[in-house]
C-alpha cells in the first residue's frame, strides 16, 4: 500500500462525514422502534376521558367508574356531608390540599372540588393502595367521625374531602383526578376544568 | 493500522487480557485478508448479514404487539398496521425485508455458482450455506402463518398436506405436524415458537459457522485462483487487502445502494404488486373457504413449480426435495478443477446460464394458474420443460467435468483485476 | 451474468398483479389518498350509505380528521350518528344477525376490501349493480353475480337494466343500460365520482398510513442518497492505495 498517494486529511474529512451522516441516519431510525413503546392508539381510546350523568343522582349517592384503569369515584354530597368539612382542620394532616400532585388546582380548596356539592376522587389508599370504604354517616366509624373514608387494611382515615387525619399511615390526601362540569349536569372525568 | 505487538493498556489492554477482543477484531476484519478483485456479486454476502439482523431487531418487536391466536392473530397484525405508533414501518421492514433475504441469498448463491466457491476447499462453506438456506425456507414459510390471513392458512394447508403424499407415515406425520385434524390455533402457536426462537436461533448459529469456516480456508474471487499461493516476504498475500477498511468501506457502499431500493419497497410499494404481501392475506383465514387461486410466496416459487410439474402427489414431492437435495451435493458433483466461470469450459457456461434461466421462468410459473398458455403451451408443460433444464444441469454438469469433456482455459497465477 | 440479474430483476417486476376476484376487466378507480377533498366527501358518502350495514372495525374515528383534512369536531358533527366516543372504531347500525336474516348473508366488514379486492374492484363493483327480478333481493351484480348486496346508490345512479345476450345456450349479461326514465339524480359522470370518492375513502380504510408513508418515504430516499453518495466517496478514497 503505498502510503504517498493516501490523502489523510480528505480521508479523515470523508470518514468523519459518513459517520456523522450515518449516525443521524441511525438516531432516525431508533426514532420508530423507541416511539413503538409509546402508548397505542388502542391504549389511548381505552384512557379516554369517562363522561358521567351526574343529574339524577341523589345526595348521597356515589357512583363507579372506570378511567385509565383506575377507579374513579364521584359522590354527591349531602349539605350536612359539606357543613363537615368545616371545624376538624387541627385533625388533619394537609387541611388546605398543599400537595399539589394531589388534585388539580381548580379543586385546592376546603371542599377539594369545583363545586361543593359533586366530590370526584380516586379512591386508592395513598399508604399501600387498598381501595377504602365509603362511610359519609357521622359516627358511623367512631362517635367523633365527621363522615368520610376509612381504610380497611391499616387504619387510614379520611374525611369526605378525602383530606388526610394526622397519625394514620396514609401520608397525602386521596386523589382528585382532573374533570370538568359540563352542561346540563355531566362530569367529565379526565379533561381539564378551562381555566375560569 | 493496529500494531499488535505492543502490550496495550488502557481498557482495552485491560480486556484484551480477560477476552480475546483484539485477537478476533484481526482475525475476522483487521487482518483478514480478502483477495482485491471482488465485484459486484460479492457485495450480497454482508448484505445477507445486514437483512438477518433487520429481520431480527423488527421481528422482536412485532413479537410485543402480536397476538399468537386464532382468535387475535388478524386483529393484532392490523392492531400494529394502525394503532400501535411507527408499527407499519417496522411490520413493513420486516415484512420486505424477508424477500429482501431471498433476493440478496439467491445472488449470493448464484455467486458461488459462478466463481466455484463451493468448490474444494470450501465444500463445508457451502453446505453450512445450504443448510442455512433450509432454515431460512422453514423461518420463512412458518413466518408467513402468523398474520393469519387467507393465503398464510391455504399455503400452509397445502404445504404440510405435501408430507401426507410419504408412503406409509405421511397422515401421522402431517397430523403430528399440525397438532390438529386442520390447521388450528394450535399450529399456529408451535409455529410462532419455532418462527420467533428457535429458527433464529439455529439461523444465527450457523451464519457464525459459516462465516468461521469461510475465513478457515479465506475467500474465493472472481478469478476463482488462490491468493494464499503467493506471499509477500510478511506472509501477507500479495493479492489480499486488509477486509478492514477497504471492504468495510466497500460494504457501506453496497449498503446504502441496497438501502435506497429496500426503502423504495417499504415506503412506495410494500405490497409490491401483490409479491410480498398478497392480497387475499387480507382477508382473516378462513377455514371453510379456499381464494381462487393460491401460490406461494415468490421465493418458493420455482420449487412449487417442479412440484406441479410432476403429475403424481408422491413424485412432485420427491421432485421437489431432490431439486433442494441436488445442491447440497454440487461440490462434489461438479467434478472440474478451475473454478471461476471465466475460465471453464463452453458447455459448462452455457448450462450455467440455462440453469439460472430455469430458476427464473420456474419462480414466475409457479405464481401462474397451471392452466394459463404461453406460446400454445400450458404452464404445466413449460414447468415440466424448465424442471428438465433444471435437473439436467446436475447431470449434465457431472458427465461434462467427469469424463474429461470440458476444455479449461489457463488459470493466471494472480487476480487479473 | 449481468444481464441474467437484469432478467431475473424484471421477472420479477413484470409479473402481473393478482387478478382478484375474477370477473374479468376492472375499471380504473385513480385512487389518490392524498385528495383530501375526496376523502371528505368519500367519509360522508360512506357514513350516509355504507355503515348502516357495514362496519370498518379496525378504524378509528380519531384516525381520520388528520387524512381529511379536517378537525375533529368536523368528523363528528358530520359522520358519527349515535353515541360514540372519537377512539372508537366504525360500526354498523345494524346487528349483524339481523342483516343475515334480511339479504341471506352478514355484510362483510369493509376495514380491508380495497387491499383484498383491489380499489379497482370496488369501484367496478360499485357500477356493476342492475335490476334483477329473479334475483331474490332484486338486484344483481355482474361483477360478483348473485351478491347479496342490494343497490344502495340506486336513487343517484338510476335503475341499470341488462341487456342479455344468448352465448353457449345460456343467456348472458351484455351489457348495462339505463333506459329512459330510469335515470337517478346524477349523469354518468357524477355517479362515477360519487363511487371513485367512496372507493378513494375505502382504500384510505384498508391502509391509513399510505400518504404519509410515501411523504416520509421521500426523505428517507433522499437522505440515502446523501449516504450513499459520501460513502462512495470515502470508498473510492481508501480504494485509491489498490488500484
Amino acid at each position: 500500500m503505498s502510503e504517498d498517494k493516501a490523502n489523510n486529511s480528505r480521508r479523515r474529512f470523508l470518514t468523519g462525514a459518513v459517520g456523522v451522516v450515518g449516525g443521524i441516519g441511525a438516531a432516525y431510525v431508533a426514532v420508530p422502534f423507541l416511539a413503538y413503546w409509546n402508548p397505542s392508539a388502542r391504549t389511548r381510546a381505552a384512557g379516554a376521558p369517562v363522561e358521567v350523568d351526574t343529574s339524577t343522582m341523589q345526595p348521597g349517592q356515589k357512583v363507579n367508574v372506570t378511567w385509565r384503569g383506575q377507579p374513579v369515584w364521584v359522590i354527591r354530597r349531602s349539605e350536612s356531608a359539606i357543613d363537615s368539612l368545616a371545624g376538624h382542620d387541627d385533625v388533619l394532616s394537609d387541611p388546605d390540599s398543599a400537595v399539589a400532585s394531589q388534585q388539580p388546582a381548580y379543586a385546592q380548596n376546603m371542599y377539594r372540588s369545583v363545586e361543593p356539592e359533586f366530590f370526584v376522587v380516586v379512591p386508592i389508599c395513598t399508604h399501600l393502595g387498598c381501595i377504602p370504604s365509603f362511610m359519609p354517616q357521622p359516627g358511623s366509624l367512631d362517635t367523633n367521625w365527621p363522615g368520610g373514608f376509612f381504610c380497611p387494611c391499616h387504619g387510614s382515615k379520611f374525611d369526605n374531602a378525602g383530606r388526610v387525619y394526622a397519625g394514620v399511615p396514609a401520608p397525602t390526601n386521596l386523589e382528585v383526578p382532573p374533570y370538568r362540569l359540563a352542561d346540563d349536569g355531566v362530569i367529565v372525568v379526565g379533561e381539564d376544568q378551562e381555566a375560569a | 493500522m493496529s500494531d499488535t505487538s505492543k502490550v496495550q493498556g488502557g481498557v482495552l489492554g485491560w480486556v484484551d487480557a480477560r477476552f480475546p477482543l483484539s485477537r478476533m477484531w484481526n482475525e475476522h476484519v483487521g487482518e483478514y485478508y480478502a483477495p482485491k478483485n471482488f465485484n459486484i456479486w460479492y457485495y450480497f454476502g454482508a448484505l445477507s448479514l445486514f437483512v438477518l439482523v433487520n429481520q431480527l431487531l423488527t421481528g422482536i418487536w412485532l413479537t410485543m404487539n402480536y397476538n399468537p391466536s386464532a382468535e387475535g392473530a388478524f386483529s393484532s397484525v392490523e392492531y400494529i398496521m394502525r394503532d400501535v405508533e411507527w408499527g407499519w414501518l417496522i411490520r413493513y421492514m420486516h415484512s420486505t425485508g424477508a424477500s429482501a433475504f431471498f433476493v440478496v441469498v439467491y445472488l449470493h448463491m448464484f455467486r458461488a455458482l459462478l466463481y466455484g466457491s463451493y468448490q474444494k476447499p470450501r465444500e463445508l462453506i457451502w453446505v453450512f450455506g445450504m443448510i442455512i438456506y433450509v432454515a431460512l425456507m422453514a423461518e420463512a414459510f412458518m413466518g408467513y402463518l402468523l398474520p393469519w390471513g387467507q393465503m398464510s392458512y391455504w399455503g400452509a394447508q397445502v404445504i404440510i398436506s405435501l408430507f401426507g403424499a410419504i408412503p406409509g407415515v405421511g397422515e401421522e406425520l402431517a397430523l403430528w405436524i399440525r397438532g390438529d385434524y386442520n390447521i388450528s390455533g394450535v399450529t399456529l402457536n408451535r409455529f410462532f415458537a419455532l418462527h420467533v426462537v428457535a429458527l433464529p436461533l439455529a439461523l444465527v448459529g450457523l451464519v457464525v459457522f459459516h462465516i468461521l469456516a469461510l475465513h478457515e480456508v479465506g475467500s474465493n474471487n472472481p478469478d476463482g485462483v488462490d491468493i494464499k499461493k503467493n506471499k509477500d516476504a510478511s506472509g501477507k498475500p500479495k493479492d489480499g487487502i486488509p477486509f478492514h477498511p477497504y471492504y468495510t468501506v466497500k460494504d457501506t457502499f453496497g449498503l446504502g445502494v441496497f438501502l435506497i431500493f429496500f426503502s423504495a419497497v417499504v415506503f412506495f410499494a410494500p405490497e409490491m404488486g401483490g409479491l410480498f404481501l398478497e392480497p387475499p392475506n387480507f382477508q382473516p383465514a378462513d377455514p371453510m373457504q379456499t381464494p381462487a387461486h393460491i401460490a406461494p410466496v415468490w421465493y418458493f416459487t420455482a420449487f412449487y413449480s417442479i412440484l406441479r410439474a410432476i403429475p403424481d402427489k408422491l413424485g412432485g414431492v420427491i421432485a421437489m426435495g431432490s431439486a433442494i437435495f441436488l445442491l447440497f451435493l454440487l461440490p462434489w458433483i461438479d467434478r472440474g478443477r478451475v473454478r471461476s466461470v471465466r475460465y471453464r469450459g463452453l458447455g459448462h457456461k452455457l448450462a450455467l446460464g440455462l440453469f439460472a434461466v430455469a430458476f427464473v421462468c420456474l419462480s414466475y410459473l409457479g405464481l401462474q394458474a397451471p392452466s394459463d398458455l404461453y406460446f400454445g403451451l400450458t404452464v404445466t408443460t413449460w414447468a415440466q420443460i424448465w424442471s428438465a433444464v433444471y435437473f439436467g444441469f446436475f447431470i449434465f454438469l457431472f458427465a461434462y467435468t467427469a469424463f474429461g469433456f470440458e476444455r479449461t482455459k489457463p488459470v493466471p497465477d494472480r487476480v487479473t483485476d | 451474468m449481468r444481464r441474467l440479474l437484469l432478467i431475473a430483476l424484471l421477472a420479477c417486476l413484470s409479473a402481473p398483479a393478482w387478478s382478484a376476484g375474477g370477473g374479468g376487466d376492472l375499471m380504473d378507480a385513480r385512487v389518490d389518498v392524498s385528495d383530501e377533498a375526496s376523502l371528505q366527501r368519500g367519509a360522508k358518502l360512506f357514513a350516509n350509505n355504507c355503515m348502516g350495514c357495514h362496519s370498518a372495525e379496525y378504524v378509528r374515528w380519531n384516525a381520520l380528521p388528520e387524512a381529511l383534512g379536517v378537525s375533529m369536531e368536523t368528523v363528528e358533527s358530520n359522520l358519527i350518528y349515535g353515541d360514540y366516543t372519537p377512539g372508537d372504531t366504525i360500526n354498523a347500525a345494524m346487528r349483524g344477525a339481523d342483516a343475515s336474516d334480511w339479504f341471506g348473508a352478514e355484510p362483510p366488514d369493509l376495514s380491508l376490501t380495497a387491499r383484498a379486492r383491489g380499489a379497482d374492484w370496488v369501484y367496478t363493483y360499485l357500477n356493476s349493480f342492475y335490476q334483477d327480478p329473479d334475483a331474490s333481493i332484486g338486484w344483481n351484480n355482474t361483477l360478483l353475480a348473485n351478491s347479496s348486496m342490494p343497490h344502495v346508490l340506486w336513487r343517484m345512479q338510476g335503475v341499470p337494466q341488462a341487456r342479455y345476450e344468448e352465448s353457449h345456450g345460456e343467456q348472458q349479461v351484455a351489457e348495462l343500460v339505463l333506459p329512459e326514465g330510469q335515470q337517478g339524480t346524477l349523469s354518468e359522470s357524477e355517479y362515477h365520482r360519487v363511487t371513485r370518492d367512496i372507493t378513494n375513502f375505502m382504500a384510505f380504510m384498508a391502509e391509513p398510513v399510505r400518504a404519509k408513508r410515501q411523504e416520509i418515504g421521500v426523505w428517507v430516499i433522499g437522505f440515502l442518497v446523501v449516504f450513499t453518495v459520501l460513502a462512495y466517496l470515502l470508498k473510492r478514497e481508501y480504494w485509491r492505495d489498490i488500484h
